[in-house]
């Protein structure tokens, strides 16, 4: 599981700093939302992994709840992020006229 | 524990953020009222970043448990002097960055006094915060309004810079996540003093982790203090934002560099194992590269606004070049500070004062008749200039001054790239002004075929334009925390002097936080 997690995390990570590179703004929202799942993911693995068990302290083994609550946070954040990037990439189609990150390329 | 007020460390966290959502509920008040608002908040804020300040100064450092979680499980607030030193530069900046907008910046869009206040509620956190975590959602709700401020306004250029700012921003937040990711699994835990704490000791297995999440964190702040790969953001951002915005934001660079001084002095500090000194090999070359780069695009700057963005970045290759050397490096740093932040400030609203007096070549150095009250504007200029290149005999030469000292046995490139940036900066500043006051002209004396841009659509003589007295009033304030920071320049960098002293002492910060509790 850990080699199918780690794997996972890489493809995302490669595949949204691929498209944050990317000059036109659509694939650059795209990469960064790629970024925050992977990056989602790599913080819920900081906890190790763990199948089956409670995310509670008392009594044998426990999985770490801490990741799990930090996970939530970053999800929180970083839609609220994507969505203000979203808005803000078609205020910048509309005020220059096409959707070049430098505004410049027709 | 002593005679402070319980729940002084988090009210400059909670002031801004209770004016914020009063001035939301009461976003149909007249302009006039939410701008009472917002000033009173400001100066409450002031009051209370005093009153944190007297008392931390004795060495006491606060801190505040969050739910009243024990430290190393629950979030805590820190307030040492550090903290309330910043806090205090922070909240003065803004009650003049806030009367400017009064001047009518506040009314090209929605709710700016709602964003401005949320700004220094976010800036209030990263500067209390104790927890690593606690650290990145201070930064997300300081950009988040940042996005906000910057845009404010609207208009081509505006959304062109706020979008790379943005863009670059998030990439920054996921880095960050990802840094602090890779310092919980290999320490296993959040809190800065533990940190610190677990860092001595980390499993040889797990120290690459752990300096790979602590270069990570060093790259995040490295972007958000605009250093030196890092930086390219940061004139398209605040050349083009409003006066008062970019005022404020003079202060943001410094939230990056405070978060790399604090990470320097406590989460890899000297007590921190295998982990000391991790940032050592990169802060001076950056710093200086930085300080280079910054000099060298203020000299290449068509106009005076860009020119101060590219002296932000300038002072922030300063800055952290004084963080480099040892305490009496720190310590100079801290004095520079505040005077870099307000001399920054100060050039941000005078390039818009004069863009209001310029009707055709804005602040651009380019010759334009001579604007109105010339004498009243050019004396700020000059004294704008001083002390934004550090001349004698305002707080900028002194701040200059004691890191050089400080800086007297480390190699010798420093003092070089030091004095050549402030030769460079003198020559720069000295174009804008001989651009801006004396290459004056009458209309009749147009060339021929000139640039449709450079035809005067209002020849005779120019009127002052319609200004209030908060223009004068926010640039004159400025001016006189300069003046107040040179004549107490004793009183000052001696405060300095102890702030740098309890950073070099982090086990005073870890007991603090954690208390005896030995795991």
């Amino acid at each position: 599981m850990e080699a199918l997690i780690a794997l996972s995390i890489g493809v995302l990570t490669g595949c949204g700093v691929y498209l944050a590179l990317r000059a036109r703004t659509f694939p650059v929202v795209l990469g960064l939302t790629l970024l925050s799942y992977a990056v989602n993911l790599f913080l819920f693995a900081t906890g190790r992994l763990a199948i089956g068990q409670p995310p509670v302290i008392g009594g044998g083994s426990y999985t770490d709840p801490l990741p799990q609550a930090l996970v939530l946070t970053a999800i929180v954040i970083g839609f609220a992020m994507t969505a203000f990037v979203i808005m803000l990439a078609l205020r910048a189609r509309a005020e220059l006229g096409n959707d070049h990150v430098d505004g410049e390329h027709s | 524990m002593s005679d402070h007020p319980a729940h002084l460390v988090i009210l400059p966290v909670l002031a801004p953020f209770v004016a914020a959502v009063l001035l939301l509920a009461l976003r149909d008040l007249p302009m006039a009222a939410r701008r009472w608002i917002a000033t009173l908040s400001v100066l409450v804020q002031i009051a209370i970043a005093v009153a944190l300040l007297m008392t931390v100064a004795g060495g006491e450092i606060l801190v505040y448990r969050l739910g009243d979680w024990p430290a190393p499980w629950g979030i805590v607030l820190v307030a040492d002097r550090l903290a309330a030193w910043l806090m205090l530069t922070t909240t003065l900046l803004a009650l003049f960055a806030v009367i400017y907008a009064g001047d009518g910046t506040d009314r090209q869009g929605r709710h700016f006094h709602v964003l401005f206040q949320m700004q220094l509620f976010g800036i209030a956190m990263a500067f209390l915060t104790g927890d690593l975590f606690n650290l990145f959602v201070a930064f997300e709700i300081l950009l988040i309004a940042s996005y906000g401020l910057l845009l404010h306004g609207g208009g081509p250029a505006r959304v062109r810079g706020g979008l790379h700012y943005v863009i670059l921003n998030l990439i920054g937040s996921t880095l960050f996540l990802f840094a602090a990711g890779l310092i919980y699994a290999s320490l296993g835990t959040l809190n800065m003093a533990d940190i610190a704490r677990q860092a001595a000791t980390v499993a040889p297995e797990n120290l690459g982790l752990a300096r790979a999440g602590g270069l990570l964190l060093f790259a995040v702040f490295a972007l958000k203090a605009a250093l030196l790969p890092l930086f390219l953001w940061l004139p398209g951002a605040y050349a083009n934002t409003t006066a008062p915005v970019a005022a404020l934001f003079a202060i943001m660079t410094k939230v990056g560099a405070y978060a790399l001084l604090r990470a320097d002095t406590l989460l890899f500090g000297p007590d921190s194992g295998a982990l000391a000194g991790l940032y050592e090999a990169w802060r001076l070359p950056l710093a200086l590269a930085t300080l280079a780069a910054g000099m060298i695009g203020a000299l290449a700057a068509p106009n005076l606004a860009r020119m101060a963005a590219w002296l932000v970045i300038a002072s922030v290759g300063l800055l952290l070049t004084a963080f480099s050397a040892d305490t009496a490096g720190i310590a100079a740093g801290l004095y520079y500070l505040p005077h870099s932040t307000f001399a920054a400030a100060l050039l941000f609203l005078l390039a818009e004062a004069f863009k209001r007096r310029r009707p055709v070549s804005a602040d651009f150095f380019r010759s334009e008749r001579d604007m109105p009250r010339h004498a009243l504007w050019g004396g700020l200029f000059f004294f704008a200039a001083v002390a934004a290149t550090g001349l004698p005999p305002l707080s900028g030469f002194l701040a200059k001054f004691m890191i050089l000292r400080a800086a007297s046995d480390a190699p010798a490139i420093i003092w070089v790239a030091i004095l050549l940036a402030a030769l460079v900066g003198t020559v720069a500043l000295a174009r804008a002004g001989s651009a801006l006051f004396f290459s004056t002209r009458t209309v009749e004396s147009l060339p021929p075929g000139a640039p449709a841009l450079l035809v005067d659509q209002h020849p005779g003589e120019a009127a002052d334009p319609p200004t209030g007295p908060r223009e004068l009033t926010a640039i004159l304030g400025l001016v006189g925390l300069i003046l107040a920071l040179t004549l107490a320049a004793g009183p000052a960098a001696n405060f300095a002097d102890t702030i740098a002293l309890q950073l070099s002492a982090p086990e005073l910060y870890i007991h603090a936080v954690l208390g005896g509790s030995e795991e």
